[in-house]
């Protein structure tokens, strides 16, 4: 899901919530209880992303999360929040480093603990991107989503986990396999799309819309799917294909009356991942990156007509996952490499030898610049995105390391703006991690 | 019994059994693009192919083969460093299974054909491509944690019949060892190299492995596990809690039953199995001790993990061939129609009845 909602650092912290996991058994949430399906109604307010001070300075401030109410318990602390109290591993100001704390010289983060394991009713499939998470900022309770084959597993603040079939199958035809699933969340609505062999399809509280793909009647040399998912400019939702098209869909505040707006055609290979600007771009960046199997990187800006701003070849080792941040595109590749890109000139700011295999997951919490990958060699990683004020050069540093034996992860997700908890699922998992 | 085979029989069953699977039309068949195939539907080919030959087994050893080969698969796929390895992984199958019949040349040239069609339609596929066929393949293999004895003595498997993903070793090829950060400057140019550290410990590899008919893999994955001889024992865990999603996957009926029975019928058509000398059905081969033992295991093998397989008695007698041959002209259809996934379930049930 698109993190639209990003809070202004000198705010103060909503609703104190101690909790920064999803219990189990899940207990009643705090509004009134709402309809029984994991989407939270319509209406649910997002803010757009508007920063106070100048984009520079809110990177600047590493240490603002302190008073967020999901400042990490350190090992030991009470739930409630001790808030002041300077004992123990609790974050670190700039410039003071808790002592007895694992993890690098140079980030200095703190480190994330893994806290719940919250059963799935099926194992997660071995896809890119494979993670969902629904966090709307002004409520506590999530919703999670994995794909496994031709359903897509669900678990929601409410009710039992559940199973969502990928449609597009019918008495003659064998149900398609999905190969994404996402919740997007636009002004007015939350929609959860699905992707698959057939076409893509959108569920609000019923079916929103359903979007065939051209499939040939018998198998072809190239399987045809639809693949990456994203909200564009609060108002499209933009889906990839093995073709390289990207389709643009126009959602309407309500009802079912979407258009296919736009078919973007630059991408040669298949699509693998598309990302919205999360944070503030800078002038001539763009607000959308879409990237394919041959890592081919292009840059968009959305509205009524997307216009293509830039292109960054790639170099035939696919880009897996993208994120899109102040500027700065993150991508994810099959080689383990994480590189940092300029979106406004496409010049490469930075390469860092992240991973031992093929990267199948990033993440970007936008209050922080915190950047998570997962990837095939069994680790989850947490990094930190910033700029230098004075020369402008794109830094990033290396925050955590999480190793989930045994287990290719597949999908990683923040679960809040601020990135101090994330949640990971893994090819054959019948369980979402979180810490 | 096993110990009651010369080697005359031994290599007698290899070679028919090889020459089967790399039959012309049964390869062409493979070749061609299609689904995945449903469990039920290649597990029937996996018996199909088991009785190509004098060699005989009963459902629980049949079961237990077939668990073997299923987990080592899923392994090989599982843990190929690249997608794109595992083509090489292929190979490696390819050149033990020609070590097997190097004495005889006509299969051995029906082998070698296969392996050059790999190499001409695999070879140009992208690393994205191949990744999609492994995610695929990762499909068929999802919820399986059969545990297998070699794997588990060999510390690769662990007791719940997950599989041990190391964190040292060498890095794919293409890939660098985790560990470098390096900053550019809006010119291009390098201005900062810092390092972060892990519990991995990885190295970089000395070469690749050979896409070519014949060269050093480097990959060890693929090479044959029983060169030595090793204990075949499996051990099927109780009933899964993705019970859901197995009763799920058996209930759709898979229209494409009636592509499968075609080559099916292609390959049995294809067989001139002789009889052997003595008359009798050729030899049994028995994968646990005893026969009770063997009968025990099919009594008691849990339900959710039943292949559900279909029969197909190999043709020994006339009467059953001239049957067969009945049933091969009736599944001789030119275009699949849709909706006639009614039909290939009724084949399906009509060659269970055999």
């Amino acid at each position: 899901p698109q993190r639209t909602a990003a809070r202004p650092p000198n705010s103060s912290p909503h609703t104190p919530a101690p909790h920064s996991h999803v219990p189990l058994p899940l207990p009643p949430p705090r509004c009134p209880p709402g309809p029984t399906s994991a989407i939270p109604p319509r209406g649910v307010p997002v803010s757009t992303a508007t920063l106070t001070s100048s984009p520079r300075a809110a990177l600047l401030a590493p240490s603002r999360h302190d008073a967020s109410p999901w400042r990490r318990r350190a090992p030991g602390e009470k739930r409630g929040g001790n808030e002041g109290e300077a004992g123990g591993t609790g974050v670190p100001e700039r410039g003071r480093r808790a002592g007895g704390q694992e993890g690098p010289a140079g980030g200095g983060e703190g480190r994330y603990r893994r806290e719940r394991a919250l059963a799935l009713r099926s194992s997660s499939s071995a896809l890119y991107n494979n993670l969902t998470v629904l966090c709307p900022p002004a409520r506590p309770p999530r919703a999670f989503g994995a794909v496994h084959g031709t359903t897509l597993s669900l678990l929601g603040p409410e009710g039992p986990p559940r199973q969502l079939p990928a449609r597009g199958g019918g008495s003659a035809l064998s149900t398609p396999l999905l190969t994404q699933a996402a919740w997007c969340e636009l002004p007015a609505r939350v929609l959860l799309v699905l992707t698959s062999q057939r076409g893509v399809q959108a569920d609000g509280s019923t079916l929103v819309f359903w979007h065939a793909l051209d499939v040939p009647e018998h198998p072809a040399a190239h399987s045809v799917f639809a693949r990456g998912i994203s909200v564009a400019g609060e108002r499209f939702i933009c889906v990839g294909t093995s073709s390289g098209a990207v389709l643009v869909f126009d959602i309407p505040p309500k009802g079912t009356n979407v258009t296919l707006s736009e078919v973007l055609e630059q991408h040669r290979d298949p699509v693998t991942d598309i990302a919205a600007e999360q944070g503030q771009a800078p002038e001539g960046a763009g607000d959308l990156v879409t990237a394919d199997d041959s890592g081919t990187l292009c840059l968009w800006s959305t509205g009524e007509e997307f216009t293509l701003l830039g292109k960054i070849p790639g170099s035939g080792c696919t880009c897996s996952s993208v994120t899109l941040w102040n500027g700065i595109v993150a991508a994810g590749y099959g080689n383990g490499q994480i590189q940092l890109w300029e979106a406004g000139t496409g010049q490469l700011r930075a390469q860092v030898s992240a991973h031992a295999r093929w990267i199948y997951a990033l993440d970007l919490a936008p209050l922080t610049g915190k950047l998570l990958s997962g990837a095939e060699d069994s680790f989850v990683h947490v990094w930190k995105l910033s700029r230098d004020p004075d020369t402008d050069d794109v830094e990033i540093q290396h925050c955590h390391a999480e190793c989930v034996t045994d287990t290719q992860v597949c999908g990683a997700r923040f679960c809040d703006p601020a990135g101090d908890t994330f949640a990971v699922t893994g090819y054959d998992l019948s369980e979402i991690l979180c810490y | 019994r096993v110990d009651e085979w010369t080697d005359v029989d031994r290599k007698r069953v290899m070679n028919d059994i090889i020459s089967t699977m790399f039959n012309r039309k049964f390869m062409e068949e493979l070749f061609k693009p299609q689904e995945l195939y449903s469990k039920k539907a290649l597990r029937t080919v996996y018996d199909r192919l088991a009785h190509a030959s004098i060699m005989r087994l009963n459902q629980a050893s049949m079961d237990k083969l077939y668990d073997l080969m299923t987990m080592a698969f899923k392994y090989q796929v599982l843990l190929c460093p690249r997608p794109r390895d595992i083509l090489l992984v292929t190979f490696n199958h390819l050149d033990a299974i020609k070590d097997f019949i190097y004495e005889s040349p006509a299969i051995l040239n029906q082998v070698d054909e296969t392996f050059r069609q790999l190499i001409e339609t695999y070879s140009c596929l992208s690393d994205g491509e191949f990744q999609l066929i492994r995610q695929t393949l990762l499909i068929f293999f999802q919820d399986m944690h059969i545990r297998v004895s070699i794997f588990l003595k060999d510390r690769v498997q662990n007791s719940n019949g997950r599989f041990v993903l190391p964190i040292s070793g060498p890095v794919p090829w293409g890939t660098e060892v985790p560990g470098l950060i390096r900053i550019f400057n809006h010119k291009g140019v390098e201005v900062k190299r810092t390092e972060f550290t892990t519990a991995g410990n990885y190295f970089t590899p000395q070469r690749e492995g050979s896409f070519e008919l014949y060269g050093d893999r480097v990959l060890k994955l693929g090479t044959n596990m029983y060169s030595v001889s090793r204990p075949v024992e499996t051990h099927v865990a109780g009933s899964s809690k993705n019970l859901a999603s197995r009763a799920k996957e058996n209930t759709v009926p898979n229209p494409l039953a009636k592509e499968e029975l075609n080559f099916l019928a292609r390959l049995l058509g294809g067989l001139d199995i002789q009889k052997p000398a003595g008359g009798e059905a050729g030899f049994r081969l028995n994968l646990f001790t005893t026969d009770e033992e063997e009968e025990h295991a099919a009594q008691t093998r849990p339900e959710d993990l039943s292949y559900k397989v279909v029969n197909i008695e190999a043709t020994q007698e006339p009467g059953r061939r001239a049957e067969l041959a009945r049933i091969l002209g009736e599944l001789e259809v030119a275009e699949p129609r849709p909706g006639s996934a009614g039909k290939g379930e009724d084949l399906l049930a009509l060659m269970d009845g055999l």
